[in-house]
């Protein structure tokens, strides 16, 4: 196993440095002069070239390249101009926001897709079936910012069930002590059940939201991933075998259908990861999605950059979490590393 | 032997289309199969005469303000109500489709060629082609893609040239791998090798061997990417990035509806967004609907 | 038969529900398996065997249903039978084994958990007891070192050794009944052997009864008490498994009996009737060469080596430190052999011994890593793969391939497909001229002109050969490879085919390079013989000789474990 975790790592290695570079590309190759927008639209030429030279703009690209990723290792990811803190500190501070936020999404989407996937797949053309093709179709079907402001018209102002889509805690309740920086979880860790409450009533709407958005795909591929593996002659064995309906579809069926549904999980992640800026907007939710808007309309380029090199990196680890998974199901990736 | 008549014998050839009535009648039993998929081409119907004739159509200008008219519900003046501006919500919506539609069909076609191209090449060839096409997928898929879009955007300027750029470099991944998967099985299948002892050169082999061949599979992939197209440019717009105010834009008008939401002003972004929604789901119906056409499983 | 019979099949029907409504795969059979008793069901591929055993254990899929008739096995009517009556009958009292046998089993679980499930499952064992069982199991059907193999994944087994895990499997709980799908096909022929004597000798031991589906009427006849045959849903004749190839009662049944290879049989046998001349036979045959003509093709210590995968650590390969005294694979490893002018030569052996990489190399479709193939004094070998397509040597050698539907285009047309080398290498004036080309080359394979407008799918397995062929053919080649033109196809298609092959041999004067691992179609085909193993020949010599006095032991094992059926 510890094999396989460092083989694994290693793959992970050319993506991050295609990670670092795609990054590194965006901001100082593509047009855009990073110096006159520091220097401000008042600036005069000389006032630019001198700010040109002390960000090292004016070096040879290798050069910068060499000087952004010596800052980068010591987790310099430069100023923002809005905060006025570093960006490192910024994206630290509200990353368990994001984290708790897309965790809660995607846990609600799996609990929800997986069963449904699988009843869709043992009873085809039932019902179930049905109901999972439509919301299937309909999940991807909706632009996730406008699920969210639907919500929030129907449970916020017409049924007044839930509080104002206005970030983590409304007004009255106290951050809990922090730990982990989730807030469901250092409210319990400090049996705070009150600020639990609040701490929830205000993440189901968004978290409803993500998942109603990642359902889909996690549905979509149980069923087809599950239809295929129930056809299969192992499958045919099994029952051939007299073994019961459970244990068929339990043991044999549903763990190589997990297969593939792993591997969507992927997918499912870089789409979370996008849908949490819209819906971090929607809900004034003070994660790093926000953080980047707020950055894109005041023209603010460092956290912009800090944020996609951060989440990219994220993703990669999540990723590599994904393959281990994946090997400790699947006994031919675990004795092939 | 020379290469004069081969040339001018080909059109003459053509036996590689597949006969018309069988696939006209299959996309009937489709069709009668499952009527959804002919809703779905009737909505998709609907959604190019908008495109297309939209514009000229429409009862207001869709920039014209009017304060008096401000924040209005829904009613017989303005279908859709009116903004905070007092803009008409309908004309804004249907004029709006044409931009929408233009951008999601120009990245389509944009990462279709590349992508294809690529993926094609890299999987019939093999070799350093297969590795650099392999790297640059690879790159581009270990960025949650939404963030990537919106990085490139943010990087190259706000524009919807730009919008369009970024939504294609998103989706190359997807056809090159799709493109070069198909292309390195048939690479091995018999027909091929049976062209190569025909004396085909390899680039002829690419062009009538392999090519039609995943033609469809490709085209089943474009249908099935349009709709994600749409809703990846509205979301950017939806964040500030491309389109700018006061264009008319499903994203961007969705946007200045939110925050009537919790006043109660629901219609403002309503619209806009069940606009949004409906062309989504009919591209992803389209996409099925054509993908059953083209799957050579289901007819029989 | 006096005593009550074990499984009475009567007036069974099966349908399929399909888009143009139920059809019939089974229709009104009757069958019946005494005790003890081994029952083959012979068909070819539609014949409704295997519809029948699935719903005799009631495995029919989604869309099919037993429309008619009752299945009664031992008194209970399987037919009328709860789905909790089904599940304790199955793998306890009525067993199958599937082909194809690393499918068949879990990929992600131990096999010896695999066969504990059962056990358990028929309260066979407690949790306590199961492990030892499991391994009891593996121990009987001759898998060596058991309690190794009980934690062994199905894809760190070979076939065979599958296969008898199957069968571990299907025999753990002692059923009554052991139903036997196609159990060998996709099996080296020797392997073939051994899992077949396996199976015999377990249910012997056991008193059990088999049912053994099958294509292959020799399998049947030299395993099996009785032969029931089957086509298109229907029980043709059911008869002593000797007296159905001594008097075959039923025409198909000797059809079908007629046109499977036998020692002492000549090709032409093989077809129910003499047939009619193809045409007016143009060119007089041309005899095999003498020896002091130049072959045709002279190969030289032809090699073909594959750099083995990667091993070692990550770590090490990320270094650039190569794997020490690993040499690379060697698919093909040094033969020499010739092809005379006019001759056939096969190529035999099991899979993986290097004859479809040789066939590969020959055909200019791969590099050799070593040695020179002369092609009528041209070192073909040298011009590498990817020019070879324009050399004006291409032409002269051709290929048909194994799989006849995965050999063509599907967007084509018979005819585009048959075009395709002219179009390349030898343009035609005017489209009428390729027409009648096309046209006179599908006569001669016996295509229906008709037929030239056709898609592949639209064309039958026989037809689809028949258009390979005629593609190899026109440009009047030389050498043509046949990569085991006939595994694909049904016996009675697969006597066809080798007879037009024959023929147009004997018309064109081409020599044939006979790829294939059965040896009694070689026998019938070929003039002289090379047998190969692990990238080595075994044995040349003329057919005759290597396949009447093997003088090498692979040889007489390949020859021992084909299936005889009672001469």
């Amino acid at each position: 196993m510890l094999r396989l975790i460092g083989a694994r790592l290693m793959t992970t290695i050319p993506s991050v440095i295609g990670v670092i570079i795609v990054t590194f590309l965006l901001t100082r190759v593509l047009p855009g002069d990073t110096a006159a927008y520091f220097a401000g639209p008042a600036a005069s030429p000389e006032a630019i070239a001198q700010i040109r030279s002390k960000l090292g703009l004016d070096l040879p690209l290798p050069v910068q390249f060499v000087s952004y990723v010596k800052a980068l290792v010591q987790g310099d990811l430069g100023q923002s101009l809005t905060t006025g803190q570093p960006v490192t500190a910024d994206l630290a501070q509200r990353l368990p926001a994001s984290a708790e936020l897309t965790l809660a999404g995607l846990l609600l989407a799996m609990a929800v897709a997986l069963p449904l996937g699988v009843l869709a797949a043992v009873k085809q053309g039932s019902w179930i079936d049905h109901l999972c093709r439509v919301v299937a179709t309909a999940g991807v079907s909706l632009p996730v910012f406008f699920t969210g402001l639907l919500l929030v018209y129907v449970f916020y102002f017409l049924l007044g069930w839930s509080p104002a889509p206005l970030g983590r805690l409304d007004v009255f309740a106290s951050e809990p002590a922090r730990v982990t920086g989730l807030y469901l979880v250092d409210s319990l860790l400090a049996r705070d059940g009150e600020t639990f409450r609040a701490a929830l009533a205000q993440l189901i709407l968004p978290a409803v939201t993500l998942a109603i958005f990642s359902l889909a795909p996690i549905t979509r591929m149980t069923r087809a991933s599950m239809l295929a593996v129930l056809g299969a002659d192992f499958v045919r064995t099994a029952r051939a075998s007299g073994l019961s309906g459970g244990k068929v579809i339990g043991t044999y069926a549903f763990r190589n259908a997990m297969l593939p549904v792993v591997t969507t999980l992927g997918m499912v992640f870089s789409f979370l990861l996008g849908a949490n800026v819209l819906v971090e907007k929607v809900f004034a939710w003070p994660g790093v999605g926000s953080y980047a808007v707020e950055a894109l309309i005041a023209s603010d380029y460092a956290p912009i950059q800090g944020f996609v090199l951060t989440m990219a990196i994220l993703y990669v680890v999540l990723n590599l979490m994904i393959d281990l998974l994946y090997g400790v199901i699947d006994p031919r990736v675990r004795l092939e590393g | 032997m020379n290469d004069m008549t081969r040339v001018e014998m080909e059109p003459a050839l053509r036996f590689d289309a597949p006969p018309s009535t069988s696939l006209f009648a299959h996309a009937r039993h489709i069709v009668s199969e499952n009527p959804v998929t002919g809703v779905a081409f009737g909505l998709f119907g609907l959604i190019l005469f908008a495109a297309l004739f939209g514009p000229s159509l429409v009862p207001y200008d869709p920039l014209a303000s009017d304060t008096n008219a401000a924040l209005q519900g829904p009613s017989r003046a303005h279908w859709f109500g009116t903004d905070q501006l007092g803009r008409d919500i309908f004309s804004r919506v249907i004029v709006a489709t044409r931009l929408d539609f233009t951008i999601a069909v120009a990245s389509v076609a944009l990462v279709f060629l590349l992508g294809g191209l690529a993926g094609v090449t890299a999987g019939f060839f093999g070799g350093w082609v297969d590795k650099v096409v392999g790297r640059i997928a690879d790159t581009i898929m270990a960025f949650p893609l939404f963030v990537l879009a919106m990085g490139i955007v943010a990087a190259l300027g706000n524009s919807v040239t730009n919008i369009v750029i970024a939504t294609a470099i998103i989706n190359f991944p997807l056809y090159a791998r799709v493109a070069r998967a198909e292309a390195n099985v048939r690479r091995e299948a018999g027909f091929v090798r049976a062209a190569r002892l025909s004396g085909n050169s390899d680039w002829r082999l690419l062009l009538t061997q392999i090519v039609p061949n995943i033609m469809p599979i490709m085209v089943v992939q474009m249908s099935l990417t349009m709709g994600y197209a749409i809703l990846n440019a509205a979301g950017l717009s939806f964040i500030g990035l491309g389109v700018r105010p006061p264009t008319p834009e499903w994203g961007i008008m969705v946007a200045e509806g939110a925050s009537f939401i919790v006043s109660g002003e629901w219609w403002i972004a309503f619209f806009p967004g069940l606009a949004l929604m409906t062309a989504v789901f009919c591209f992803n119906l389209l996409g099925d609907g054509v993908r059953d056409l083209v799957d050579p499983q289901r007819r029989t | 038969m006096s005593a009550p019979a074990l499984l009475e099949i009567s007036d069974l029907t099966v349908e399929f529900a399909t888009r143009r409504g139920a059809v019939q795969a089974v229709k009104a059979i009757d069958i019946s398996v005494g005790k003890g008793e081994t029952v083959a069901i012979v068909g070819e591929s539609g014949s409704g065997k295997s519809v029948t055993s699935y719903a005799v254990v009631r495995i029919l899929d989604r869309a099919g249903r037993v429309a008619e008739g009752a299945i009664s096995f031992s008194g209970i009517d399987l037919v009328a039978a709860s789905e909790a009556q089904m599940r304790d009958i199955r793998g306890r009292e009525i067993s199958m084994i599937f082909q194809n046998p690393r499918a068949a089993l879990n990929p992600i679980r131990k096999v010896g958990r695999q066969i504990e499930d059962v056990l358990l499952q028929h309260v066979q064992a407690t949790r306590s007891t199961a492990r030892q069982k499991a391994i009891e199991a593996l121990d009987k059907v001759r898998i060596a070192r058991p309690e190794e193999r009980y934690d062994a994944y199905p894809f760190e087994l070979s076939g065979g050794m599958c296969q008898r895990v199957v069968i571990a499997l299907a025999l753990a709980c002692q059923p009554q009944l052991l139903i036997a799908d196609e159990p060998t096909t996709g099996l080296d022929v020797t392997t073939q052997k051994a899992v077949m004597d396996l199976i015999v000798e377990l249910t012997r031991e056991r008193g059990m009864s088999t049912i053994l589906i099958t294509h292959d009427l020799g399998l049947a006849a030299a395993y099996c008490d009785r032969v029931v045959v089957m086509e298109k849903g229907r029980v043709v004749e059911t008869a002593e498994a000797g007296a159905i190839f001594r008097a075959p009662q039923h025409p198909y049944t000797r059809k079908l009996m007629q046109a499977t290879p036998r020692i002492g049989m000549r090709l032409r046998d093989l077809l129910p009737e003499a047939p009619a001349p193809l045409a007016s036979a143009a060119a007089a045959p041309r005899a095999p060469a003498s020896a002091e003509e130049p072959p045709l093709m002279q190969v030289t210590d032809l090699v073909k080596a594959y750099p083995r995968p990667a091993s070692g650590s990550v770590m090490a390969r990320l270094l650039g430190r190569q794997e020490a005294d690993q040499p690379p694979f060697r698919a093909v490893d040094g033969i020499s052999f010739s092809v005379a002018r006019g001759e056939t030569l096969g190529l035999v052996g099991e899979s993986g011994c290097g004859k479809s990489t040789t066939s590969m190399m020959i055909t200019r479709l791969i590099d050799p890593s070593a040695g020179s193939i002369v092609f009528d004094g041209v070192d073909i070998g040298a011009i590498p793969a990817r020019r070879f397509a324009a050399s004006p040597l291409r032409r002269r050698i051709q290929m048909v391939f194994q799989d006849p539907t995965d050999s063509l285009n599907p967007r084509f047309t018979a005819e585009r497909a048959i075009a395709d080398p002219i179009l390349q290498m030898n343009p035609p004036t005017s489209r009428d001229a390729l027409r009648a080309r096309c046209e006179e080359l599908a006569t001669l394979v016996g295509l229906p002109v008709e037929l030239l407008d056709r898609f592949p799918h639209q064309l039958s397995g026989g037809q689809k050969a028949r258009v390979g062929i005629a593609r190899a053919i026109a440009l009047n080649p030389d050498l043509v490879i046949l990569d085991e033109p006939t595994a694909a196809l049904d016996v009675s298609v697969q006597a066809v085919v080798l007879n037009l092959l024959q023929e147009l041999k004997e018309r064109l004067g081409m020599s044939y390079l006979f790829v294939s691992h059965d040896l009694n179609v070689v026998r019938l085909l070929c003039d002289r013989v090379i047998v190969m193993r692990s990238g080595a020949i075994v044995e040349q010599g003329t057919a005759e000789a290597v396949l009447g006095d093997p003088q090498a032991a692979y040889t007489r094992e390949l020859l021992t474990a084909i299936p005889h059926p009672p001469a």
